[in-house]
């Protein structure tokens, strides 16, 4: 395989909501200028662009067409698109230099959730004809999730609430956050349910975001960062729809990508997992040790904005490596109700 | 590594019409599946990952339908991808099914496309008013018209091209037992009598609104040679252009991002005069002046000379570039799957498996798709032998 390295990232803000059109496309602008100055490269210099976000989120059919005006994209370019968070946009890009017909790619995503009611959209992904029609929403699914996974002991309220105090004081030094500080676990577990056992805290805030991330191959990425993180392994399943076929409490496609991709030896795992409980699954799913540094960024919990949560774990695990502060890292993705589909993406820094 | 050598090893589709009501989108998908599996002959065991692409979710009412597709497409336990590049979707899907196996990722891989507009209604889908955006509320026809007059004007061409244009693709379609309208009867004088929709386009000179879909089987070089001697199709060249909707300046009858994709596509496939060389071409015409057009902007005719090839003629089947032998878009539009119906039809035409539309000796031919406002391009290549091995 052609090595290939994350050799840039930016993000937009976290934040509850943005001005501007429901599919937020404006977002991107800033992001784009943010890269290009970072890595010194315009768009001239891209091989290959993909994006990741979705109609329903904005409400509105062909929304992505709008992110090609953000990019001024003429010349033309060479361009793809997902109807699927921006981590799958970066596979296809990842495959497409593995073509050798590029050596550089630009992959983003975005995603305005406050355009709508995003519970109620996301149950839209369900079967249309026998479970949709039921409108179980995609909080209330998580929330079975938890429960199972507390009626069969594989984690406490306390745990979940442990999990949320880490991610909001983890995202202190990041100023892309949304949600940030010092909160008690024991001040945690006096707040009301939300969706039961669910509590407002345990579940990823409704964000507005944004960000990109570069793709170059190769002595190309030597050539644009000091020290890229080179792509290892980088692979991803699909689970059955069926939540009643499903054992919740565990999640095969994420552990089936993580075998495929390789991932002895990481120290740092961004999990894109909107739920806190969905954190201490996926942990266990992955056999994650307690040496490994979990979400540094403050995780989903701290700021979700949808299609493209999962690039920005990508890309938050990368800046770790490039940044030095890790040699060896995992990111995931997830897409769909409670887990159905998930990515992994193991990256290294090398001297 | 560097990009390897892939093949259609199989195809197959539904019967494509107005509202498929016997099945589920599930089903209309595994329709064309199966088919498209036995054709390769392959079962789900050699399948690696599925790609599935349709165009906007709003048309059936489901977000991420591969979602809840997932066990009925067999893509559970394995990579899934979903492709949305608006009209040109199909294409594109073929395109990176067709990269999985040519960047060494995977050996075999299923593509599929499809579209169920009874699900929804296609027509409000496109007709919501986003801020700054030219508003569609005349469904796409409404929106193509000013380019189809514009580009009458440019080349003078002739009132009747259009018409024969749909004459011949309607008489195509009727050598094609999936297609959706199939008009053996259909004449220049009928369909030009035919009401005015979107003037100069007539009614007989429009898409159909479709239920249906395509899946194509994608194998490495080694499965495609063990394959012998049942033909393949060899994937020679694939390429995808897109540019904004709209900028100052903007080309619509002969768009840039056109040029350059197919410009890109013969480069990689080493065709240096596309009307000698390609035997065969499936291309998407949604109204009957977009058959010139293209050949234009594809490099088949000069700019201005592309309806000069068809009043000849010479798009028929028997002519020097047949145009749509399985009666293209004109015949049947289920809108995600046509981008990948015309990479399957074109890929049934190097195979010999194309029946009763089947161009004889047709050894290279060319699968195409666009979408948005004549914005996104995706198209293939596709031979009977693998690239640079004389045929």
């Amino acid at each position: 395989m052609t090595d290939v390295a994350v050799v840039g990232f930016a993000q937009a803000p976290h934040v509850r909501e943005t001005e501007g059109t429901t599919n937020g496309v404006e977002m991107l602008v800033p992001v784009f200028q943010e890269l290009f100055a970072r890595t010194g490269l315009s768009k001239r210099d891209i091989g290959f662009w993909c994006s990741g976000s979705s109609d329903y989120l904005a409400g509105r059919a062909f929304s992505f067409v709008s992110a090609v005006d953000a990019i001024g994209a003429y010349p033309p370019i060479n361009e793809s698109h997902v109807e699927a968070d921006a981590a799958w946009a970066l596979y296809e890009a990842w495959v497409k230099i593995q073509t050798g017909e590029v050596d550089t790619a630009l992959v983003y995503g975005f995603g305005k959730s406050s355009a709508g009611q995003l519970r109620r959209v996301l149950a839209l992904q369900l079967d249309p004809y026998l479970v949709a029609p039921l409108w179980p929403d995609s909080v209330g699914i998580a929330g079975m999730q938890a429960r199972l996974g507390l009626d069969s002991g594989l984690w406490t309220e306390r745990d979940m609430a442990e999990v949320v105090a880490r991610s909001r004081a983890a995202a202190v030094d990041n100023p892309h956050a949304q949600l940030a500080g010092q909160v008690e676990v024991d001040d945690l577990l006096t707040e009301p349910y939300f969706v039961d056992p669910l509590r407002k805290h345990d579940c990823a805030p409704i964000t507005d975001g944004a960000a990109a991330i570069i793709l170059a191959a190769g002595e190309k990425a030597r050539e644009i960062a000091a020290r890229p993180a080179w792509i290892t392994g980088f692979a991803h399943r699909v689970d059955t729809p069926h939540i009643g076929a499903r054992d919740l409490t565990t999640s095969p496609s994420t552990v089936a990508a993580a075998k495929a991709a390789g991932i002895d030896g990481v120290e740092v795992a961004e999990l894109h997992a909107p739920f806190s409980h969905q954190e201490i699954l996926l942990r266990q799913a992955l056999g994650l040790g307690d040496a490994v540094r979990v979400n540094p960024s403050g995780g989903p919990l701290a700021g979700n904005p949808m299609f493209a949560g999962g690039l920005i774990r990508i890309g938050e695990a990368a800046g770790a490596v490039m940044g030095g502060a890790a040699g060896r890292v995992l990111a995931h993705a997830t897409s769909g109700p409670a887990l159905q589909q998930n990515l992994v993406c193991v990256m290294e820094g090398r001297e | 590594m560097g990009k390897q050598l892939a093949a259609v090893l199989g195809t197959g589709q539904t019967h494509h019409t107005t509202k498929r009501l016997d099945v589920s989108m599930a089903g209309l998908c595994r329709e064309a599946i199966d088919r498209a599996m036995a054709d390769a002959d392959v079962d789900w065991a050699d399948i690696d990952a599925v790609v599935l692409g349709k165009a906007p979710d709003l048309f059936e009412g489901v977000m991420m339908p591969e979602l809840f597709l997932a066990d009925a497409i067999g893509a559970t336990g394995k990579p899934l991808l979903r492709v949305h590049t608006a009209g040109s979707v199909g294409g594109s899907t073929g395109v990176v099914a067709a990269s999985l196996v040519q960047g060494g990722v995977h050996r075999r891989v299923l593509a599929v496309a499809f579209e169920k507009q009874s699900e929804s209604n296609a027509m409000w889908a496109l007709s919501i008013h986003p801020p700054f955006v030219m508003p569609v509320h005349a469904g796409a026809g409404g929106y193509f018209a000013p380019h189809v007059r514009s580009y009458i004007r440019r080349s003078g061409a002739p009132e009747h091209v259009g018409a024969m244009v749909a004459v011949k693709d309607r008489r195509n379609g009727a050598r094609n037992p999936y297609a959706h309208l199939r008009q053996p009867d259909i004449t220049l004088e009928s369909v030009q009598a035919s009401t005015m929709l979107w003037d100069p386009i007539r009614y007989d000179e429009t898409c159909p609104s479709s239920d249906g879909a395509c899946a194509v089987v994608i194998g490495d070089e080694a499965t495609a040679d063990a394959m012998a001697p049942r033909p393949v199709a060899w994937i020679h060249a694939t390429a995808m252009r897109t540019e904004p909707t709209m900028f100052a300046g903007r080309d619509q009858v002969n768009p840039q991002a056109g040029q350059e994709a197919a410009a890109a596509l013969w480069r990689q496939a080493g065709v240096t005069n596309p009307l000698e060389q390609v035997d065969a071409a499936e291309i998407y015409v949604p109204f009957s002046w977009f058959e010139p057009m293209w050949l234009e902007n594809l490099g088949f005719a000069p700019e201005g000379q592309g309806w000069k090839l068809t009043e000849a003629g010479e798009t028929e089947i028997g002519g020097r570039l047949p145009v749509n032998p399985s009666g293209g878009v004109l015949c049947s539009n289920p809108i995600g799957a046509s981008g990948l119906l015309r990479f399957a039809e074109a890929a049934m035409q190097v195979m010999d498996r194309a029946g009763e539309h089947q161009v004889a000796g047709a050894r290279t031919a060319l699968g195409h798709a666009y979408g948005g406002g004549s914005q996104f391009f995706a198209m293939w290549l596709v031979g009977a032998a693998k690239q640079g091995v004389p045929s």
